[in-house]
């Protein structure tokens, strides 16, 4: 049986129509080994000494360079501090009614910067409250199906054998299933209408991709000489696993967790789109697409909040792309 | 003194990186005479196949760049010739065989279609019966044993050994008057090398053409080469026949190279190898690239300013060295296997 | 080939009950059938009982997984338990709908793609690169649902506007007829074909781009430029072929996963497709109806997962089967 093409399960998931595939994810099995003790060589004067930095400083250096990852990182930045400050950030609350501005059409100069839906709601304010729970929803799935899915594949990768051969039989069936399909129905089923039963959902869904990838480091690495070494000081599992083999998949898992805080946000606002998944009185951007879709006339209503949404998966996958420019030492960037 | 085939002058190349740019080939000028092995040495990294690389036009343009030089090739200067003329040489008139056979065949087409190619591309009014029957002369030519059923099997079909010989045969197809061979038998298994090497010296009676053997094996050669370049951080450091350079190499470099090979006739306490690294090729040390890592530059200030010019200092003989005079009496330890 | 063929099938028939038994499982368990039946106040306690019985409803989930088996199989996926219609009819004519608007999509998608994909990567930092690189990325990072609205929006504008009629923005056929190739029918399916072509084409010409790129930089590209081999000849004979390899996987994943309804896109345009058909059910939580969506659904997945390991056995002779 082939592996090839088989695109990591969140790939499926995020929310797009044509479900399997996501080229910022599709390389990162190709980062998984490697440069661990990368040395930069700078000679100085006298051509001889080396200077040793660390992977790390490496990697840093290299992702400040990249221009598109930089601008999408203080992009995120700006747009995840206004969500996360709303409170402060909103002029209006998020529910507040204003029925002297119905339907007021966005402006630059008054005080309705996005416009007003049909009850006079500042749609700026509700814009921003959605960030906060798209933001939210895309970071804590993106942290906890990240460390669910590196204790799982660390565990099947490291002592393979049952708990390996369940691992993949279930990551073979996710990619038999229909993913928007089970998603909605598992939203329909057990969502409550805020975010955090969608949370948990998304969570449940995304970790098979970083497990999948932390299986292949560790299955390379656990016969590699200085795993040998540890072993034969003494070194215990835990100690082996920990100190040895799980640095060597941080790069990887960094990167798709990167992506998975965009594929969750995507997915989430589809749920919600579809009156699946976050539900009002709940701010979350999909909800607000959906309301306003209503009236194809009040076009701000759709196309404020889903430009937002497009910027922030834009920010996203630069910043996930420059990532793994960066931490991927087989593949130096040459200028053109 | 007959004319020679190619003739390359001041041949610098670039490549553009995020660290600054790389001097890959700084200012080198050499002959290959009609016929001839010439062997190029050098560490990794020391501008041996990027040399002959540009002479193809096979370098990637960005990041690399052909900055100055002229290599002239019966009469035409390889390296100002347009997109079109270029093609009509390579593979033709200077062909070409790479280091890693595993890589160097596109895994999708058969062996013998790979093969036909590069005579159809040349001559492409050629009938496919005649060309399918070169191919399969070819095969066997370079020791492909059943080459009728063999042309028709794809590269993963092939073992290591038996693909390079495939690419030996495709770059004699159309009888070039000059082969560069880039490392042919590094990926090679030891006793796969001999094999390959053999079928290299096959090749060139039976094509009488020049070759060009890049290698970073003193051993190789040895056993093929006539006349043979050294270089070192881009620039070649000595040059001469093969067996001058044997007994009494001039360049401090040259030496440290033969006191690191084994000798294998008497025992030997230890190897001596070349302390330090090979230069940045980035920020090259200044004057002489290899005086960090040379005895002869102890305390010496004019090897840290001065960049050695490659002078004459024996019959054909040149090294590019400030105190090569102090070497005069020095024999190296192959000095008594070499004839006289 | 064959006996690998034959093996793979073989190997998903376990696969597709596993799947269809573990969505049975979690279907039934939150969405209660008989929950619905206890909310007609018409009917009486005696007769929700009898209603039960014959519907299995009073058996647990697993046995009642084993009868709805016998009813796919028996009677062509069984009926819904709503409203008693069986389910097949309304499902074929949803896929026929759904067919003719992906295939549609995926055709355009994929010409495109590909033929964008080997211009970008062959003229490398172009502007005409720079152009579908950041109109692939966009697409790329565009909800289907926002873009699908974007669409609708436009032209319901143009039409109050103008009163001109150019694209349909809801349903199939403007009158009750439905007609699969007039003018009419693509009048309504142009939209949704433009939101599914625009989202495949900008998967495809990215994975087009990377892997013509990936190609053009190995070896034995090198040695086809040794050769002396013109330039289109080279990308044509050697880079395309090789490169074409994984999009194609991916092409048929991607077919794979929509047969099963593009179901952003059908909700949108009210399309009578399997999306649409799904979210309709899932709404009403029409256990069984759900059910027969999903397992259909899921067998196109595994079809098309073995379709695409087939293409690739072929296009890469590395590859054999047995």
């Amino acid at each position: 049986m082939t592996e090839i093409g088989k695109a990591l399960p969140e790939d499926q998931i995020t929310g797009h129509d044509s479900a399997d595939v996501a080229p910022p994810t599709a390389r990162v099995d190709a980062i998984a080994v490697g440069g661990q003790d990368l040395v930069a060589e700078s000679a100085t004067a006298a051509g001889l000494e080396l200077k040793a930095r660390s992977q790390w400083s490496y990697a840093r250096s290299r992702f400040i360079r990249h221009r598109a990852a930089m601008a999408g990182l203080v992009g995120l930045i700006i747009i995840f501090a206004a969500g996360a400050f709303a409170n402060w950030v909103a002029p209006y609350g998020y529910a507040q009614i204003d029925l002297t501005h119905l339907y007021a059409p966005p402006t630059l100069s008054g005080n309705h910067f996005f416009g007003t839906d049909e009850l006079g709601r500042d749609f700026f304010s509700r814009t921003i409250y959605g960030i906060r729970t798209s933001e939210e929803v895309g970071l804590v799935v993106a942290i906890a199906s990240s460390i669910l899915g590196v204790i799982i594949g660390a565990i099947a990768g490291f002592y393979r054998g049952w708990i390996d051969n369940i691992l993949m039989r279930i990551t073979d069936l996710v990619l038999t299933l229909p993913a928007l399909a089970i998603l909605l129905t598992a939203a329909a089923l057990w969502g409550s209408g805020n975010q955090w039963r969608i949370v948990i959902i998304l969570a449940l869904f995304f970790w098979t991709g970083i497990a999948r990838i932390v299986r292949g480091v560790f299955l390379s690495l656990r016969e590699k000489e200085y795993v040998e070494a540890a072993k034969a000081g003494g070194a215990g599992d835990f100690r082996i696993m920990f100190r040895h083999i799980l640095p060597n998949t941080l790069g990887p898992v960094i990167v798709n967790a990167t992506l998975a805080v965009a594929a969750a946000i995507l997915t989430e606002s589809a749920l919600s789109f579809l009156g699946f998944g976050i539900k009002p009185p709940t701010p979350s951007l999909g909800v607000l697409i959906s309301e306003g879709q209503q009236d194809p006339q009040k076009w701000w209503l759709t196309v404020l909040p889903g430009l937002v949404l497009v910027l922030i998966v834009v920010c996203v996958n630069f910043v996930g792309d420059g990532l793994r420019d960066a931490l991927d030492p087989t593949q130096r960037r040459v200028r053109a | 003194m007959p004319e020679p085939l190619l003739s390359i002058r001041d041949l610098v190349v670039e490549f553009k990186t995020d660290d600054g740019i790389v001097h890959a080939v700084d200012g080198i000028s050499y002959d290959v005479m009609p016929g001839e092995t010439l062997g190029i040495v050098g560490e990794s990294g020391s501008g041996k196949s990027v040399s002959t690389l540009a002479l193809l036009g096979l370098i990637p343009q960005p990041p690399g760049r052909i900055v100055s030089g002229t290599a002239m090739f019966k009469g035409r200067d390889l390296l100002k010739l347009k997109k079109k003329e270029q093609r009509a040489f390579r593979g033709k008139e200077v062909a070409m065989v790479f280091q890693d056979p595993m890589t160097s065949l596109n895994p999708v087409l058969k062996v013998g279609y790979q093969l036909g190619e590069a005579i159809k591309t040349h001559f492409p009014d050629e009938k496919d019966e005649a060309i399918r029957a070169r191919v399969i002369e070819l095969l066997r030519l370079v020791g492909v044993p059943n080459p009728d059923t063999r042309a028709d099997q794809y590269p993963h079909e092939f073992s290591g050994g038996m693909r390079q010989r495939a690419m030996i045969a495709m770059a004699i197809a159309n009888s070039p008057s000059l082969l560069i061979a880039d490392e042919p038998t590094t990926a090679l298994d030891v006793t796969i090398q001999a094999q390959v090497l053999e079928v290299m010296k096959t090749v060139q009676t039976e094509t009488h053409a020049a070759t060009i053997l890049i290698t970073h094996d003193l051993g190789i050669v040895a056993e093929m080469c006539d006349r043979v370049l050294v270089m070192y951080g881009g620039k070649i450091v000595e040059a001469g026949d093969v067996y001058t350079i044997f007994k009494a190499p001039r360049h401090p470099y040259t030496i440290g190279l033969m006191n690191s090979l084994p000798k294998l006739t008497e025992d030997e306490e230890w190897l001596e190898p070349i302390p330090g690294a090979p230069p940045s090729l980035i920020n090259r040390p200044p004057g002489c690239a290899f005086h960090p890592r040379c005895f002869l530059s102890q305390g010496r200030d004019r090897c840290r300013a001065d960049v050695p010019e490659l002078r004459m200092v024996g019959d054909g003989h040149y090294a590019a060295c400030h105190f090569s005079e102090e070497l005069v009496d020095f024999k190296s330890k192959f000095a008594e296997a070499v004839p006289a | 080939m064959l006996t690998y063929i034959a093996r793979r099938i073989l190997y998903s028939i376990p696969v597709l009950f596993v799947s269809t038994f573990l969505s049975f499982m979690f279907v039934s368990l939150a969405g209660d059938p008989r929950q619905n039946l206890l909310a007609n106040p018409k009917l009486s306690h005696a007769h929700y009982k009898a209603l039960f019985h014959t519907y299995h409803l009073d058996v647990s989930i697993p046995v009642r997984y084993w009868y709805w088996l016998q009813d796919v199989f028996e009677h062509k996926l069984g009926s819904s338990l709503l409203t008693s219609q069986p389910i097949w009819p309304d499902i074929t004519r949803a896929m026929g709908h759904t067919l003719q608007v992906i295939g549609i999509a995926e055709i355009i998608a994929i010409t495109l793609g590909v033929a964008v994909g080997i211009f970008s990567a062959v003229k490398q930092y172009s502007i005409f690169d720079y152009l579908f690189t950041t109109v692939s990325f966009l697409g790329y990072a565009m909800p289907t649902f926002w873009l699908a609205l974007l669409l609708q929006i436009l032209f319901t504008d143009i039409y109050l506007s103008y009163n001109v009629r150019i694209f349909y923005t809801s349903g199939l056929n403007s009158g009750v007829t439905s007609n699969t190739w007039s003018l009419d029918r693509l009048q309504h399916i142009a939209l949704p074909v433009a939101t599914l072509a625009i989202i495949s084409f900008a998967v495809y010409s990215r994975y087009m781009r990377a892997s013509m790129l990936d190609v053009i930089s190995t070896d034995y590209i090198r040695t086809a430029r040794a050769k002396g081999l013109p330039e289109r000849l080279v990308i044509m004979r050697h880079v395309f072929r090789n490169a074409l390899i994984p999009v194609v996987t991916v092409a048929a994943l991607n077919i794979g996963g929509l047969l099963g309804g593009a179901i952003i896109t059908e909700t949108i345009f009210s399309l009578d497709g399997m999306g649409y058909y799904f979210i309709q059910k899932l709404g009403q939580l029409d256990v069984y109806a759900v059910m027969a969506y999903l397992a259909i659904t899921s067998l196109f997945i595994i079809i098309f997962n073995l379709i695409a390991d087939v293409v690739y056995g072929y296009l890469d002779p590395r590859i054999r089967y047995d």
